[in-house]
């Protein structure tokens, strides 16, 4: 069988799919990265290979996500695409005709419009994280629910409390003012819910045009109190595809397909880079006042890449 | 007495020469790095632009150099700008600076001013003559360097090998660096315009073409947008802009009505001035649109009112030219991978559209 594979290295989550001629997925795999990006995506490359059928065999791989330098000099990938083209090639096969992507990460969130297929407009909110999934993570957390639980409990409330969601510092405030004055606690959530649906809104979405069918993707995706949120804000039906937190990944591994169709040859390394022992090492170079952060990425003597200068001194391609 | 001025491109090495023809000792503004962003974030307001932070970082670099004159451009209109240089000599000399600052304002916002500061530049025993003649050829040496400026945004996106109009460019510059007279300019920018258009490149490519609009700072100096216009043209794409040193002052002192047509293709969105080059922003994106350019970058400070203003309005400018636009804000946080993902992207968008677009045709 001919497969393909996806890697979405992401700040929160590493994601690897195995997906077929059909866009069926195969196989797949999530991991938390915990800041060990290549410790994750051999971890995910190990699960793969377990989970997967032994005649599936990996023709072409392809890499997505903030980390996909690293993960295609790992791994040997063909193909290494941002993350907006890879949820939008995805979203865009999966959910027929849809005009808006809505995809919350755990540190990102965007927006990407289409129209007649193609992406028209994006943008993309990086560094404030009210609108992002950690925000979710973390006041969950604080108020002992686990985190899959948030959705359900969300859902139950019929009297949402408005949360200031500008800013998650004061969104903390806001909220543990409105708890100690004693509302519900399905309420608190609801409102939280529609806080962050709000600043999404204002944020990222600000001057788009969201029209049907709007697609809802990734992680966030698997709260039902923000998916009625965003239903309630946009008067609209929202569509959560079945793979909501792979699609960069499955965006990726049909940019592999593609490329694998056309050239007809891989870069991937096979499964064995599980085993191997890759060490990063970084230092400052001091040949200017940029003092750019070098990092190598090396196996025993060999560096097989290096990034971070502002100048070639240090490159050597990732490639090989 | 040692002069030194900001640094906004490679005008530095004509303003290098003019100072240096008339008498002065020259510190030359380091090439900016995160060395200046420090300074800079460390003595400015937190809520100050971009181009104002890196501007009093450079200050205090040349200043440690042993710069007692600096020279600066001031402005005129709605933008802070033009209220940036007593601010930082306000800042420099509470730090402990003890320094000259000289802002030269534009000759129509006060005329006696502006004539002072020619004095001050003008030594007593130079006949105005051989004084105009002096700037005449640093003049040309700033346009040659615009102009390679403008011969390389196209080049890049032909080279067969990533990497080689940039470093004929650099040599190109060093050119114009090491000539003196008029003349010599003149043979420099030929022989640095050949050596350019000597790189191997395949021009049977199709590149995309982009305009970069926004505020004049982070659109001229490359350190500011991370070399934006090179990073576009070795991803195989030809960038366009108006504003270069040159320009700007030729349109701000002589020749003010040249961007008049940049303002009338405004008008339907943005009647009034909004400092800056706010105006602009908006004016050029539709001029980008009626010439099917395939997309238009605008480049704006974190916290830059004009160009916030125009970011509001160029959505619609957006649809009706039915040209994608990408707002890129820039302070001292950006992350290079944000803009290179947001880059990446951008262009893929408009490699999908053109492909479309050309099934269509």
């Amino acid at each position: 069988m001919r497969t393909y594979m996806g890697i979405d290295v992401g700040s929160v989550s590493t994601d690897v799919v195995l997906i077929d001629d059909d866009n069926n997925v195969i196989a797949s795999a999530y991991i938390r990265t915990a800041g060990q990006p290549i410790k994750a995506v051999q971890e995910g490359l190990r699960l793969i290979s377990r989970e997967k059928p032994p005649e599936a065999k990996v023709y072409a791989v392809g890499s997505t996500g903030s980390a996909r330098e690293l993960a295609a000099a790992i791994v040997g990938a063909d193909v290494v695409k941002n993350e907006i083209t890879a949820h939008a090639v995805a979203s865009s096969t999966l959910v027929p005709g849809v005009q808006t992507i809505i995809e919350i990460g755990g540190q990102d969130s965007k927006i990407i419009i289409l129209r007649n297929g193609v992406v028209s407009d994006f943008a993309m909110n990086t560094v404030c994280a009210a609108g992002t999934g950690s925000f979710l993570d973390q006041q969950a957390a604080r108020l002992g629910i686990p985190i899959n639980e948030f959705g359900k409990i969300a859902l139950k409330s019929k009297n949402s409390v408005r949360i200031a969601g500008r800013c998650s510092v004061f969104a903390e405030s806001d909220m543990i003012h409105k708890q100690q004055m004693g509302h519900k606690m399905e309420d608190l959530l609801a409102g939280l819910c529609e806080a962050l649906v709000r600043n999404y809104l204002n944020n990222v979405g600000k001057g788009k045009q969201i029209l049907p069918p709007v697609a809802f993707q990734g992680g966030v995706a698997a709260n039902e109190g923000m998916k009625k949120a965003l239903e309630k804000a946009l008067g609209m039906e929202v569509i959560i595809p079945k793979d909501y937190c792979l699609m960069g990944a499955i965006g990726a591994a049909m940019l592999a397909r593609k490329q694998e169709r056309e050239n007809g040859q891989t870069n991937f390394r096979g499964f064995d880079v599980t085993d191997i022992n890759y060490q990063v090492t970084s230092f400052e170079c001091t040949k200017c006042p940029n003092l750019c952060e070098i990092i190598c990425i090396s196996i025993g003597e060999n560096d097989i890449c290096r990034w971070g200068g502002r100048c070639e001194r240090w490159q050597i391609s990732g490639e090989k | 007495m040692k002069i030194s001025f900001p640094r906004m491109g490679n005008s530095y090495i004509g303003f290098k020469h003019l100072c240096e023809g008339l008498g002065f000792e020259v510190v030359v503004p380091p090439s900016l790095t995160q060395k200046t962003i420090t300074y800079g974030a460390r003595y400015s307001p937190e809520f100050a632009c971009m181009p104002f932070k890196v501007l009093t970082g450079t200050y205090v670099e040349v200043l440690e150099k042993g710069a007692d004159v600096i020279i600066s451009s001031g402005g005129i209109g709605p933008c802070r700008a033009g209220f940036y240089g007593v601010l930082h000599e306000k800042i420099l000399k509470d730090i402990g600076y003890d320094f000259k600052f000289i802002v030269v304002d534009p000759p129509m916002a006060n005329l006696k001013d502006f004539y002072n500061n020619v004095l001050f530049l003008k030594p007593r025993n130079l006949k105005w003559g051989s004084f105009l003649k002096k700037v005449r050829t640093a003049w040309k040496m700033l346009t040659a360097l615009d102009g390679l400026d403008m011969l390389v945004a196209q080049r890049r996106a032909y080279e067969l090998k990533k990497g080689d109009t940039q470093k004929a460019f650099e040599t190109a510059v060093s050119y114009i660096d090491s000539a003196e007279t008029y003349k010599e300019v003149v043979e420099a920018e030929t022989e640095g315009r050949k050596l350019i258009e000597r790189v191997p490149c395949d021009e049977t490519r199709k590149p995309l073409r982009v305009g970069i609009v926004g505020e004049i700072y982070v659109v001229i100096e490359p350190f500011m947008n991370m070399d934006i216009e090179r990073r576009l043209g070795e991803m195989g794409v030809i960038t366009h802009r108006s504003i270069y040193v040159t320009t700007y002052v030729r349109h701000t002192i002589w020749d003010r009505k040249a961007e008049d047509y940049i303002k009338d293709a405004a008008r339907p969105y943005l009647k009034q001035m909004v400092g800056g080059h706010g105006i602009n922003s908006v004016g050029e994106t539709v001029l980008y649109g009626k010439d099917n350019y395939d997309g238009v970058v605008q480049l704006a400070p974190f916290t830059c009112i004009p160009e916030i203003v125009a970011r509001s309005i160029l959505p619609k400018v957006s649809r009706d030219y039915d040209i994608p636009v990408l707002t890129l804000h820039i302070d001292e946080q950006t992350g290079e991978t944000g803009v290179q993902t947001r880059l990446e992207a951008f262009l893929d968008l408009l490699r999908e559209k053109q492909k479309v677009l050309g099934e269509c045709s």
